[in-house]
């Protein structure tokens, strides 16, 4: 797919809509590739003009940050600063609300400022305003579905209601789990937990999230962060062999269905 | 009456008012004495300034503190806990009059002036008194006979356990005093008490006296011996829960304070014009000590009354990981007041060879955390466990270059390739060219 980078809008002399940041999961982890390119798509069916930072994009150093590697955060945010400030960026969209948060939280006392949304509810602003529409026959009606929320979505940041909003635009029926909302469970992934082994316990955090998401019985399983869509993918690999409940982003989910 | 026998009763009385009002003072004393220790104990903690947006500040002293927000997360026990407490303040006012007839060598000093109004207050008194007991047997149930997981955990074996049912057997104590206290005063004839005094039918007047006058001073020297458990015990949350409130961090859950010489650190190396030409020391990285953490996280330690709703909704901790959020606060605590006991030794801290990180909390428990924010959401007095586990990370990170390998690995992706894998920056956007 053509998908514009900040260096060709500024060759034309041009600035677009929105940056979308991509992040590292969203460019290199084969499964998440299939989340950004669903939301590319859905960009271009809303006529959202919007850029990539392409190779000029790196890491935002939340890993590192959380790890406890200030160093290496405060690296990695001094050279994406430069590189959105050098562009001029007003408004950036990412797919990853661990980008979000550092994004939106974290930059600014650096000297980052920026407008920053997470994708679930920049498609429920597209929906709202009739950028998006779906097909008649869209194929999620009546099925069922639960939402397991991001802790950097959640608890980090308070976005509960936009990824759920999104989902019941489509005609889904929500199920929730035993523990949502505030009081989600983390899926495992958090705090640099992706890049090493759990430490020894009676259970993998993700199978007990799993669990809880099988047991709603729904059809899919929803999710609004790379990291969370595969541990929770692992998570019900693991435990379910009858029963293959998908889990899919909400942007996969809204490509889906869009007119 | 012969006037030598007067002289005596006199003398008696006089007695009793010197030896409360001694009693008084004492306790007064040790108590400020203690609460001052904890007050220096506290301010070892590097400074932090948390006086900006003193409206919302206030706001969540009013929620968080005196409305207990947090606690309607369970409205059952909310509602048993909001007795306690309430009953707790509000009983507390008799105290006014038990310390005033104490100090007079009067009874019941209010009635007098307070007529009718001073039966209903009595009457409310007694009406929250019973409450409480009720509650209290309750939640010592909830501990003891129901065996609630929080509550079996091996975070509170030993002292913590006993702490925990010592308070509610003190409250339960002091509650049934009060009532055995009015209704061993025949001459009244109060909501709950007047149901007792057919219990003690069998007493005459004067051994009524010497009952109610025995309560009395049960109850009393209850209330001082409980005041000057409180800095001991986990309860001091009752005091700190309100400054904890107030202090509480205002930004963002998943914000992590930022280091500031750090990022003078890498402005310097990637632009040496702005380097100032004396550079001061720098400070130690992340948390080794408790001297290291703020004085926030060290009020955290101090107000937390050990309830394990963090642990619980732990991600690690319910999956058997060492982690425990609660145990971080002990931890902090009894590291805190070894800290403080060295300092009153020595007049100064010396090192002791000892310290939080390692000695208290070990690294397997830092790893194990997911940053993923359920104990602070869950903290019903505003601590933030998370905070320290990430000044202790920092600290094993940045000082002692203790990371699982994996971790070095990530690391040296992030520095040669932008990214947390070993990928190609140059492929970044390769899923522009994918179907």
């Amino acid at each position: 797919m053509k998908v514009s980078t900040m260096a060709e809008f500024m060759a034309k002399g041009e600035q677009p809509e929105i940056l979308f940041w991509v992040g590292c999961a969203g460019s290199y982890d084969q499964r998440a590739q299939k989340i950004t390119k669903a939301f590319a798509t859905i960009l271009d069916k809303a006529g959202v003009q919007y850029a990539i930072l392409g190779k000029e994009e790196a890491c935002t150093g939340d890993p590192a940050r959380r790890a406890g590697n200030e160093f290496m955060f405060q690296m990695m945010a001094y050279q994406n600063i430069q590189i959105l400030n050098g562009y001029g960026i007003k408004k950036i969209v990412t797919t990853c609300p661990h980008c979000f948060n550092t994004l939106k939280n974290e930059y600014p006392v650096l000297g980052g400022e920026y407008d920053v949304i997470h994708h679930t509810t920049f498609l429920q602003e597209l929906i709202e305003s009739g950028k998006i529409k779906f097909t008649d026959s869209n194929e999620w009606k009546g099925k069922s579905i639960t939402y397991h929320d991001s802790c950097y979505l959640g608890r980090a940041n308070e976005i509960y209601e936009a990824p759920r909003k999104v989902l019941e635009s489509l005609d889904m029926e929500l199920r929730e789990m035993k523990r949502c909302k505030s009081k989600g469970l983390c899926c495992g992934a958090g705090g640099a937990q992706m890049f090493k082994e759990e430490e020894k316990g009676e259970k993998r955090i993700n199978t007990e999230r799993a669990d809880e998401a099988i047991e709603t019985k729904a059809d899919f399983v929803a999710s609004a962060c790379p990291f969370c869509n595969t541990m929770m993918n692992d998570g019900i690999k693991n435990r379910d062999e009858e029963v293959k409940t998908e889990v899919l982003d909400i942007a996969e989910i809204i490509a889906k269905a869009i007119q | 009456m012969e006037p030598n026998r007067i002289f005596q009763i006199h003398n008696m009385a006089y007695l009793s008012e010197l030896l409360f009002g001694l009693t008084t003072a004492i306790a007064l004393y040790l108590f400020s004495k203690k609460l001052l220790a904890i007050k220096r104990n506290i301010s070892i903690g590097k400074d932090i300034d948390l006086t900006d947006q003193p409206i919302r500040r206030w706001k969540n002293v009013f929620l968080l503190a005196l409305g207990q927000k947090k606690m309607f997360r369970n409205p059952l026990v909310a509602f048993l806990h909001i007795i306690v407490y309430v009953g707790f303040i509000i009983i507390n006012i008799e105290l006014l009059e038990i310390i005033a007839d104490g100090t007079t060598g009067h009874h019941r000093l209010f009635s007098n002036f307070l007529g009718i109004f001073y039966n209903f207050l009595i009457n409310s008194f007694e009406i929250l008194a019973a409450l409480v007991l009720i509650a209290c047997i309750v939640f010592f149930s909830r501990r003891n006979i129901i065996q609630l997981k929080r509550f079996i955990s091996k975070d509170l074996n030993g002292w913590p356990r006993s702490d925990a049912n010592a308070i509610l057997i003190t409250e339960i104590v002091l509650m049934s005093l009060f009532l055995l206290m009015n209704s061993a005063d025949t001459k009244t004839n109060f909501i709950i008490s007047s149901h007792i005094q057919p219990l003690l039918k069998g007493f005459t007047e004067s051994q009524l006296s010497t009952i109610e006058h025995i309560t009395w001073w049960l109850h009393i020297l209850g209330i001082y011996a409980f005041m000057n458990y409180l800095p001991y015990s986990k309860h001091l949350h009752i005091i700190l829960a309100f400054p904890n409130a107030y202090y509480a961090s205002l930004l963002p859950k998943g914000e992590m304070h930022n280091m500031k010489s750090i990022q003078n650190e890498v402005l310097y190396a990637m632009q040496p014009e702005l380097a100032p030409t004396n550079a001061p020391n720098s400070d130690k990285f992340g948390a080794k000590d408790v001297m290291d953490l703020s004085w926030k996280n060290l009020m955290d330690a101090y107000s937390c009354t050990e309830c394990g709703r963090c642990s619980s909704a732990c991600p690690a901790n319910s999956t058997g990981k060492l982690l425990s959020p609660r145990k971080i606060m002990m931890s902090t605590r009894d590291r805190l007041e070894e800290v403080g006991k060295n300092m009153d030794t020595n007049k100064q801290f010396i090192d002791d060879g000892k310290s939080l990180l390692h000695d208290y909390i070990s690294v397997e428990e830092l790893r194990a955390c997911t940053t993923c924010n359920a104990c602070v959401e869950e903290c019903p007095v505003s601590i933030s466990p998370l905070d320290i586990i990430m000044e202790l990370r920092r600290s094993l990170i940045m000082e002692e270059s203790n990371a699982p390998s994996e971790w070095n690995g990530m690391f040296s992706n992030i520095e040669n390739n932008f990214a947390p894998w070993k990928f190609s920056p140059d492929e970044r956007d390769a899923w522009t060219a994918q179907s």
